[in-house]
């Protein structure tokens, strides 16, 4: 098909409508306002609903609604909206909704600014609201992947009853790149336990709560069996030059592609590097990382935050090797020259 | 027991098979309790109605958090304040629906304040029924905002003080300030005269919905024997002789005569023509025009364009960006955004590449194209060495200082004003670097523009002012670029 030149935020609600979303419940923040705007434009045109609400509170409340009747919806917003929505996706994630959240991160903490991050890596992936759940996390890195993974967080929420998360970043939300949109989904899967208002929803309950010990720890070990399932079957990363690698990047979004250059420009120099990309944050993939630090000499790990993400790679290394970190926060995105001469020199040392 | 379970609305379950513990015959209501009455109430409505088959209720947080023991209906539990919210995703998905919600006054008016406010404003077609005991009865006795002033409760121990905590909140006085409710009326669930007309009230809420009338709330003042240490008779009387001093009963908005019905539209999964609307392409890729050869100096160019909001900056960078695609370069767009947008400049990051795009951001441009002073001022420093700069000479009053750069002096403004608008600059811009570096093809640009020039009847001056860059870089070409 023809590709289009489009923003990456119009591309998640292209994407969206293809995947079969019919439902947007939306609030304005800068960097992902432009995801409402075009949810504002699109979703009336299709039959869909779109509602501005009156908080990021509000809002994920109205997904909890609208996905309690089975139907695709979803919100977006960017980090502190994130945060305000927390409660509600602990709530989602309790009572098996599926529903998709986009997070176009921007710097914090606090008020912060408008320029790209990947800050709230801690608040979606391990957690941010309260209680045993987590959340399927997809990481693109450009504009085609703001629609693919878009239809995939879809896919995914309904396999598995949870809420996924696209997180993206500024960069990522407002550039245009080439997009070559795929054909609409036409077939969904079933949902008997959605109330549809008819006779049998009698039968149907929605809810997170449980006043049972046991029953709610039986509860949470269900969903702690699904999450096992997302982590065998759902780990998904891209590799670059890592066959020969003595050294291998880590990085995702938008940082993945500057490691990319990062990668190319190092062997250029000699450099034997590679690149792992995790495209699923959550499921992480650390069997790769622990297998891969089985034969590299270290990993170097770069992300717009304090380090967060090295966390998880550092878990997985179990410290076979060395784990370098370098992060630029505040909304600085290094260049490639940069990272290039952080690594000869963690190299070098 | 048996006679109870005969005489019980079919609304209800027969067993509260959800109930935990041995008794799945009663509610778990203390004695006395409001909500037990309500409950019944509103589930005879259901019956009379003929609703129950279609009808969501929705349980708050608070004593009424385990309301879908009992009715028999479709049945959500929210979060604390909510359940306004999730009334109008639910409602909005399923509009033949029948959505209740069932809520507290801690749970409406403390923590859900914004959201029954604006579920009310919006005039959702929802049913609220809010019981207003005058407690958090779930918690323990806490004070409500419906807390009388005067009355304890263990936050405030020495009673209300309407100058530290507020005087109590009228909910319903306060929704029927607004223009969008259909129906709001108090009630209380005391005398058998009261009761009678609460279960008017609560009938005639549903039948709005049933209508799609718009918003309908039920305000029931209840008894919390409990909460309140009273005796369930001391409590009726209390009701009746102190709260509704404060908490009038009666009508507060009855539109339900003049009120027209607007039901809402039904989702649609209707895939004719979904990619029209969409406004994607179809069809197969457009073949590539003729793939450019620029001389090896302009190839895969990294662009920063810049000058003041309002120049068509952004236009300009789309255009190569579109131009580029259409040339069969891997292309990238990326524009200044939010408040720095405020400050009246504008710029954007394009780049064009036979290769798989890197970083977006273009930190050490091979290009510039400065449409203002500011701009030339604050990016020239950062042009690669050996790299381009073409400026807008016209409104820049200085040249390019750096020897180490090719440089282009277009007087596009002046251009464009000949041309009969100063906003064709961009494009005289345009023309010129394209003619220049021969990044792309002349057919490129024609190809793309009625993508980016969104009225029709501009496309023609933006094509002449294209041809005026066009020739003028011609003329100005230096060895080095032919
Ligand atoms: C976010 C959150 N804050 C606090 C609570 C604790 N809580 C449970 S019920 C309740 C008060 C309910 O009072 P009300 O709405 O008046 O209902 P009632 O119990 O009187 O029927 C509170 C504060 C909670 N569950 N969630
Ligand atoms: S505490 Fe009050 S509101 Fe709660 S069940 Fe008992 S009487 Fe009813």
């Amino acid at each position: 098909m023809a590709k289009q030149l489009i923003k990456g935020n119009e591309a998640v609600v292209k994407g969206a409508i293809l995947a079969g979303c019919r439902a947007f419940f939306g609030y304005p923040i800068t960097p992902a306002s432009e995801i409402a705007e075009a949810a504002a434009y699109y979703f009336p045109q299709v039959g869909g609903v779109f509602l501005q609400a009156e908080s990021e509170i509000a809002s994920i409340y109205m997904l909890y609604g609208a996905a309690s009747a089975g139907i695709r919806a979803m919100t977006a917003s960017s980090s502190p909206g994130i945060s305000l929505k927390m409660e509600g996706i602990s709530y989602l994630a309790g009572a098996e909704l599926p529903c998709v959240i986009v997070d176009i991160v921007r710097g914090g903490p606090g008020l912060g600014n408008i320029a790209p991050s990947q800050g709230d890596y801690h608040q979606i992936v391990k957690g941010g609201g309260h209680g045993e759940y987590k959340l399927i996390t997809l990481a693109p890195n450009c504009a085609q992947e703001m629609c693919d993974l878009t239809m995939l967080a879809f896919e995914l929420a309904d396999k598995y009853r949870n809420p996924a998360v696209v997180m993206a970043d500024g960069f990522i939300g407002q550039m245009m790149e080439p997009v070559e949109f795929p054909q609409p989904v036409s077939s969904f899967p079933d949902k008997p336990w959605a109330l549809r208002g008819e006779d049998a929803d009698q039968f149907r309950l929605i809810t997170s709560i449980d006043l049972e010990p046991e029953g709610l720890e039986r509860h949470v070990l269900h969903l702690q069996e699904k999450y096992a399932q997302a982590e065998r079957e759902e780990v998904r990363f891209e590799e670059y030059q890592t066959e020969d690698a003595e050294v291998i990047l880590v990085g995702y979004g938008i940082v993945s592609r500057l490691l990319h250059s990062t990668v190319d420009e190092a062997r250029a120099k000699g450099l034997r590097v590679g690149l792992l990309r995790p495209i699923t944050l959550w499921p992480f993939p650390s069997r790769r990382i622990t297998e891969l630090a089985t034969r590299v000499s270290a990993f170097m790990v770069v992300e717009l935050s304090n380090g967060q993400m090295v966390e998880d790679v550092r878990l997985a290394v179990a410290g076979k090797v060395p784990v370098w970190f370098y992060g630029r926060m505040g909304g600085v995105v290094p260049s490639v020259e940069e990272i290039l001469r952080v690594l000869r020199q963690q190299i070098e040392v | 027991m048996a006679e109870m379970v005969l005489r019980k609305s079919p609304s209800f379950y027969d067993v509260y098979e959800r109930k935990p513990g041995a008794i799945k015959y009663q509610t778990h209501y203390c004695p006395g309790c409001g909500h037990g009455i309500l409950h019944k109430l509103i589930a005879e409505a259901m019956d009379e109605l003929g609703i129950r088959d279609r009808t969501i209720l929705i349980s708050p947080v608070g004593c009424s958090v385990f309301a879908y023991y009992y009715f028999r209906c479709g049945n959500v539990q929210v979060a604390h304040g909510r359940a306004p919210a999730v009334a109008t995703g639910i409602k909005r998905a399923l509009p033949h629906s029948i959505v209740i919600s069932y809520q507290g006054d801690g749970d409406l008016a403390a923590i859900g304040g914004n959201e029954i406010l604006h579920a009310a404003n919006r005039g959702e077609r929802i049913t609220v029924f809010f019981v207003n005991n005058a407690i958090y009865g779930m918690t323990g006795g806490q004070m409500a905002p419906t807390t009388l002033v005067g009355q304890k409760t263990t936050t405030t121990p020495f009673g209300r003080r309407a100058e530290m905590e507020g005087p109590p909140l009228r909910v319903a006085e306060l929704l029927a300030s607004l223009e969008s409710p259909v129906y709001i009326e108090r009630v209380a669930l005391t005398t058998p005269k009261n009761i009678a007309r609460a279960r008017k009230a609560v009938r005639k809420a549903l039948s709005v919905q049933m209508q799609d009338l718009g918003f309908s709330l039920v305000e029931v003042l209840s008894a919390c024997p409990s909460g309140w240490k009273m005796t369930p008779v001391d409590s009726i009387r209390w009701i009746d002789e102190v709260m509704t001093r404060y908490f009038p009963l009666g009508v507060f908005r009855d539109r339900t005569a003049e009120a027209k019905p607007m039901p809402l539209p039904k989702i649609s999964y209707d895939l004719d023509s979904l990619l029209e609307k969409l406004e994607i392409p179809s069809g197969e890729a457009e073949g590539v025009i003729a793939s450019p050869v620029p001389h090896p100096r302009y190839a895969n160019p990294r662009i920063k364009i810049a000058g003041f909001g309002g120049q068509g900056i952004l236009l300009l960078g789309q255009a190569l960006a579109e131009a580029g695609m259409t040339a069969g370069y891997r292309v990238s767009w990326l524009p200044s955004y939010g408040p720095e947008m405020r400050g009246g400049t504008a710029n954007c990051h394009v780049i064009l590449s036979d290769s798989r795009i890197g970083s977006p951001l273009v930190s050490r441009p091979s290009v510039l194209i400065a449409m203002n002073r500011p701009s030339l001022d604050r990016f020239e420093p950062e042009v690669e060495s050996g790299g381009l700069i073409l400026y807008d000479s016209s409104l820049i009053d200085r040249p390019v200082t750096r020897r180490d750069v090719e440089v282009l002096a277009i007087p596009a403004t002046s251009m464009a004003d000949e041309l009969g608008n100063t906003r064709a600059a961009n494009m005289v811009i345009l023309g010129s670097y394209v003619a220049y570096t021969g990044v792309v093809e002349r057919e490129h640009l024609t190809h793309i523009l009625p993508k980016v020039i969104k009225r029709k009847q501009l496309i023609d001056l933006n094509e002449r002012a294209i041809a005026r860059g066009y020739e003028y870089a011609l003329m100005h070409r230096t060895a080095a670029s032919t």
